[in-house]
């Protein structure tokens, strides 16, 4: 099983949340497919959202809510 | 002599060197945020400074090629790769029919440049090709790209693959960025503190900057001077009777977060403004990413002459350099 990162494609603010009062879209150790939104990044008054780009488990989240994020930054380890 | 729209990016929009004349009517000046990038990738490909350009933000987008063209990329750090391989940015490179140009993650700045010999072919509206989307006016439809377009392209002069702009010629902002500005006509609103603060603090770039106004967080609140509102003014001490909005000028509303307006700025509005950002900086302000620690610095005018000066002269070394005719 390769480990891999999944990175985010824009500079801005992360959240691990569709909205404040909604749960979590992944926690560590969640199964990801394909396409499954793990996060949004907000950046020029929009939130854009993060999928997955392989199927997996997420190891770990590298970036908290909330937290600002560069573009290519991992954002969580995925073990696929 | 077309280019397929394969993927947008997130928000790739046509631009020239804009359209001044209409902003007494509420038409900013809009085109690239970063003109040195502009005209310097657009002579990288033989073309004239003015042609109009892609500026994307944050991400590139993914272009199919229909014809050979020769291509540069300025401004950001946003890596080109033709059919996936890595290219250069500040050096021209041929793009042949049928193949794609992408680009890898923004590793520097905020806004690259993508210029393709003959220019981006879109309607001149008011004089210019650049897209003011608030207005949904010139560009592609008056809005950014969407995947499934197809943009034309104009008849191209000679333009080389290889020409390359060198280091000490391309322009990018230390950390903190600084940006020089000049004191206005609403200083005298400010505490003294408050102002000295203004200057001293460093502030970081607002996720909500754009086009429009660059916002910037993390600075001390201004304090005001005590004062009964004029008649038409709004309660809150940064408030004063509606006036023209420069290009450039910093206005604070509530004294909490300083936006400076950029190219597609609003004309006019009910907020006092402490100053205005020189007319040399303001590239650099489009380069900045959100979170970027940024500080303002006082200058006189005669030290923003001659910054608008050592720019231009800069320009002339590019122009000397690639042996083009100063034309816009």
């Amino acid at each position: 099983m390769a480990m891999k990162q999944i990175l985010s494609p824009l500079p801005g603010t992360f959240y691990r949340r569709p909205s404040p009062d909604k749960p979590l879209f992944k926690s560590d150790g969640d199964r990801v497919a394909v396409g499954e939104v793990i996060g949004l990044v907000e950046v020029m008054k929009s939130f854009h959202e993060v999928k997955a780009d392989q199927d997996g488990k997420i190891v770990r989240f590298l970036v908290e809510n909330e937290e600002p994020v560069m573009a290519g930054q991992p954002l969580a380890d995925v073990d696929g | 002599m077309a280019i397929n729209v394969i993927a947008p990016g997130l928000s790739t929009t046509v631009q020239d060197l804009g359209r001044p004349g209409y902003y007494n009517i509420g038409i900013p000046l809009s085109g690239g945020m970063d003109r040195y990038a502009t005209r310097t990738a657009n002579l990288l490909v033989g073309n004239p400074e003015g042609a109009a350009v892609l500026e994307a933000v944050f991400m590139g987008p993914e272009l199919e090629f229909t014809e050979d063209a020769v291509v540069a990329v300025t401004g950001a750090e946003l890596p080109p790769k033709v059919d996936g391989r890595p290219r250069e940015t500040w050096t021209s490179f041929m793009v042949h029919k049928g193949q794609r140009l992408s680009f890898d993650y923004l590793k520097k700045g905020a806004r690259a440049y993508i210029a393709v010999s003959g220019g981006i072919d879109v309607p001149v509206v008011l004089g210019s090709r650049s897209t003011y989307t608030l207005g949904a006016l010139g560009g592609l439809e008056g809005r950014k790209l969407a995947a499934g377009d197809v943009l034309k392209r104009g008849m191209a002069a000679s333009a080389w693959e290889g020409r390359t702009i060198p280091a000490n010629l391309r322009r990018m902002s230390g950390s903190p960025a600084e940006l020089r500005a000049i004191p206005g006509l609403y200083w005298h609103r400010l505490t003294e503190a408050a102002g000295k603060n203004f200057f001293a603090d460093t502030w970081k770039v607002a996720p909500e900057a754009d086009r429009i106004g660059y916002r910037f967080k993390g600075g001390r609140p201004l304090e005001f001077v005590p004062r009964t509102p004029p008649f038409g003014a709004g309660s809150d001490p940064s408030n004063i009777v509606d006036a023209c909005y420069p290009y450039g000028s910093i206005q604070v509303p509530s004294g909490t977060e300083p936006i400076v307006l950029h190219r597609d700025a609003v004309s006019g509005g009910g907020y006092f403004m402490l100053g205005a950002v020189i007319s040399a900086d303001m590239d650099l302000i489009g380069q900045l990413q959100p979170h970027t620690p940024a500080r303002f610095v006082e200058v006189t005018m005669e030290q923003a002459l001659q910054a608008r000066h050592d720019r231009q002269a800069m320009l002339h070394k590019v122009r000397d350099w690639l042996g083009a005719k100063a034309v816009s």
